[in-house]
């Protein structure tokens, strides 16, 4: 299955160990790349194994300790993709949390399958010596799954009990374990009743509910872990003998002198000592003009190095940074949503003392009528495993997996089920302007300047470098659809530009030589000089997804760090309130006004100035370009330039939890229906599996209607 | 009713033998990376080298 590993004379691989380290290459989008990076990373000399996670969008390489890891993102660069380091094991316990889920879902479905097997001889009339065997045989397959696959629900309940609280776990449990016990009395005295197949199917189902509930959260979030990454993990320490060493962020002490290239993220606060530049420090303040920065000037960790490279001495580093302040208030502030309530706790609330004193009272009742021990009990086992919540375990779940796959291929990626839930609650929405109603990258103001031949000069000038100048009319150019011209000698000097030659004339992309107002860059083409403007424009549906979210009632406004001036633009251009100038604590006040008065309030931001509003807000949204910390606060992040996923997922949460009610509603009917023949000592094993497996099947069918939930209107 | 006593156990060891089969698909990582396998078989086995 592997692409063919070409193995050149030049590369051989290597007799030392290896070590493995792993990227992220968000740009891999096809069969080619996948062949491309592989092929293109084992002709790399010093690289023995190259292996793409397409899903992840990742590559591990194994390779020798003496290829550095810089020196492999430029081999990846070179072949055409950007690349970062991947964050060590990113989010790993999530994923083993679904595997041992996956692994007890499965013994419950080995274990259900081949009793049922046995069950259909027995309800279709099987009776003896071959009944008592075939209980037998359903007793030896059952008691080993239900220890096994039942373990998530019983730890959860004991936890639960153990704090004299109650949750959905404590009435499955009981029911199980009763259930389990009964049909293991019934076996050994020969009775005719055996609930084996009840109580595996029972686990079978609610654990098909967790499963997904598990995988919608690990496929939300390997698809965020994808993003990150994109701010300074590290930065390059000029050492003793003036060669650069790279160190991770956390290792970084002040005194030490960084080199900081063109394009990259601040790991640490610093004074610049050699050099200018401009800073974008609108991930930190939102400010979204970049501002000038040469020697003796201090910037931040988080600000983003647009111009030239520069030194600076570390002044303070790790914890001691603006950005860990901003953390410590994030922590304060994401304590206010651990005390919410997910909708099936609060249904359980009522749920499990309802069917506990339910069975409790049959169990009574049939012993005042003189039935006897055995049978009252077998009375109280058919009411737990009829009432049992197979149905209620399945009706949230089903409907927020299907309703966060609709919202994933619409750009939004859902972290859990939580964040729908408290996502149709909203009433309010609060919006950042840079990086949130704006993209947040530098894009030419206008193209016009530019003839059809400059065009495709410049993005192919453009297209070699990871400036965020050229990044972003490399975009532009590429959506105004230029092809890009053949260039010759194509090479970047740093701090400067791009220079070529295209027909035998040299042209460049340069930094402008005199001061200009906003950023710009100087197209030159055979001497004749272009001058192109950026800005950081509107996101293209900035309007219309403003209205939606009007129609919803959600009353949007704005709450920005930038100056006032700039703010007011965006706001009229929008027609909405705005407040600006604010700091990450004054955003955080206001949402405590707000939902003080009651509001419950969805904050859509992305800058580290956000961090703390968007982990105290009722929900949060952040878009993929946002720092690392904002996409870590939010609930929810949306890939990609349309603001639209907002509003949408806005409705389809909305639409899901009509859809959860609508599946409650199913379940109490059916337990009203199921309820009395239980009570009454009418229900069989072949009922309570009928029932159990008819009313999970409505559940699922309903809330796979969600499918359209965010997804009607694909052509807009 | 003697052919229970082969048939039972075949059951058996079938539905153990696709458990097996699953587990170790998860233990080798045949999960890890749906989409590229998908993809993978689109690359052309002679490159264009």
């Amino acid at each position: 299955m592997n692409a063919p590993l070409p193995s050149p004379s030049a590369a051989p691989v290597p007799a030392q160990p290896c070590i493995d380290s792993r990227f992220t290459v968000p740009g891999m989008r096809c069969a080619g790349c996948i062949g491309k990076v592989e092929r293109g990373l084992a002709l790399v000399p010093g690289v023995a194994a190259a292996r793409v996670n397409f899903s992840a969008k990742r590559v591990a390489v194994s390779h020798v300790p003496e290829l550095t890891d810089d020196a492999i993102i430029e081999e990846l660069g070179k072949l055409g993709f950007e690349a970062e380091r991947a964050a060590q094991n990113p989010l790993g316990g999530d994923d083993a949390e679904a595997r041992r889920l996956l692994r007890a879902l499965a013994v419950a479905g080995f274990a259900m399958m081949n009793i049922m097997l046995l069950s259909v001889a027995v309800w279709s009339g099987a009776d003896t010596v071959t009944r008592e065997m075939f209980h037998w045989i359903s007793a030896l397959i059952a008691i080993p799954a239900i220890a096994y696959a039942g373990r998530p629900f019983f730890a959860s309940a004991l936890m639960a009990l153990r704090y004299r609280r109650t949750n959905m776990d404590v009435p499955i449990s009981i029911g199980v374990l009763l259930a389990t016990g009964m049909s293991l009395y019934e076996t050994v005295t020969g009775g005719a009743h055996a609930y084996f197949d009840g109580a595996v199917m029972l686990l079978f189902f609610l654990l098909a509910g967790r499963v997904l509930d598990a995988m919608m959260r690990s496929r939300a979030r390997s698809g965020i872990a994808a993003l990150l990454g994109r701010m300074g993990r590290g930065a390059h320490v000029v050492q003793d003998d003036g060669t650069a060493l790279y160190v991770e962020a956390e290792r970084l002490a002040p005194g030490m002198v960084v080199l900081v290239a063109a394009g990259e993220a601040l790991a640490a606060d610093g004074e610049v000592i050699e050099g200018r530049t401009t800073v974008d420090s609108s991930m930190l303040t939102g400010e979204s003009d970049p501002r000038p920065a040469g020697p003796g000037d201090l910037i931040h960790a988080g600000m983003v190095n647009l111009g030239n490279p520069v030194r600076m001495k570390v002044t303070a580093a790790a914890q001691d940074t603006a950005l860990a302040d901003i953390a410590r208030l994030m922590d304060e502030a994401g304590q206010s949503r651990s005390r919410y309530v997910r909708i099936a706790d609060k249904a359980s609330r009522i749920y499990a003392p309802a069917v506990h004193s339910l069975a409790f009272l049959s169990f009574c009742g049939w012993m005042l009528a003189g039935a006897g021990v055995h049978h009252s009990l077998t009375v109280a086992a058919a009411v737990l495993i009829i009432t049992c919540p197979c149905a209620l375990g399945l009706a949230v779940p089903a409907a927020q997996v299907v309703a966060a796959g609709a919202l994933m291929r619409r750009g939004l990626l859902i972290k859990d089920g939580s964040a729908l839930e408290r996502l149709a609650e909203v009433d309010e929405v609060l919006l950042d302007k840079t990086g949130t109603l704006t993209l947040g990258e530098p894009r030419p103001a206008d193209l016009a300047a530019l003839d059809d031949a400059a065009r495709s000069v410049a993005l192919a000038l453009a297209q070699g470098s990871r400036h965020p100048l050229s990044r972003g009319l490399a975009r532009a150019l590429r959506d105004a659809a230029t092809v890009p011209a053949t260039l010759d000698d194509l090479a970047e000097t740093a701090g400067s530009g791009m220079s070529g030659t295209w027909e035998g004339m040299p042209v460049a992309l340069l930094r402008p030589e005199t001061e200009t107002a906003g950023l710009a860059v100087d197209l030159l083409v055979d001497g004749e000089r272009t001058r192109i403007g950026f800005v950081d424009p509107l996101r293209p549906d900035a309007e219309a997804a403003i209205t939606q979210l009007r129609a919803m009632a959600l009353n949007p406004s704005i709450a920005s760090g930038d100056r006032p001036e700039s703010v007011a633009l965006t706001a009229r251009r929008l027609g909405l309130f705005a407040t600006s100038s604010m700091r990450p604590a004054d955003k955080l006040a206001l949402l405590e006004r707000r939902s003080d008065a009651g509001h419950r309030v969805l904050m859509v931001g992305d800058g580290l100035n956000d961090g703390p509003a968007l982990a105290g807000a009722h929900v949060s949204i952040a878009p993929g370009s946002a720092s690392d910390v904002s996409q870590q606060a939010a609930d929810a992040v949306f890939i990609g330039e349309r603001l639209m996923p907002v509003a949408l997922a806005v409705r389809a949460a909305r639409a899901t939890m009509r859809v959860v009610r609508e599946n409650f509603v199913m379940a109490i009917g059916y337990n009203i229906l199921a309820v009395p023949l239980a009570i009454l000592g009418y229900v069989t094993p072949l009922i309570a599996a009928v029932a159990m497996s008819a009313s999970s099947l409505l559940v699922v069918g309903n809330s796979l209607r969600l499918v359209r939930a965010a997804g009607r209107e694909e052509n807009s | 009713m003697s052919i229970l006593a082969f048939l039972i156990p075949v059951a058996l060891l079938m539905g153990l033998a696709g458990l097996v089969g699953f587990f170790w698909a998860m233990r080798t990582g045949q999960f890890e990376d749906i989409d590229g396998a998908a993809n993978r078989i689109l690359i052309d086995e002679e490159g264009e080298a």
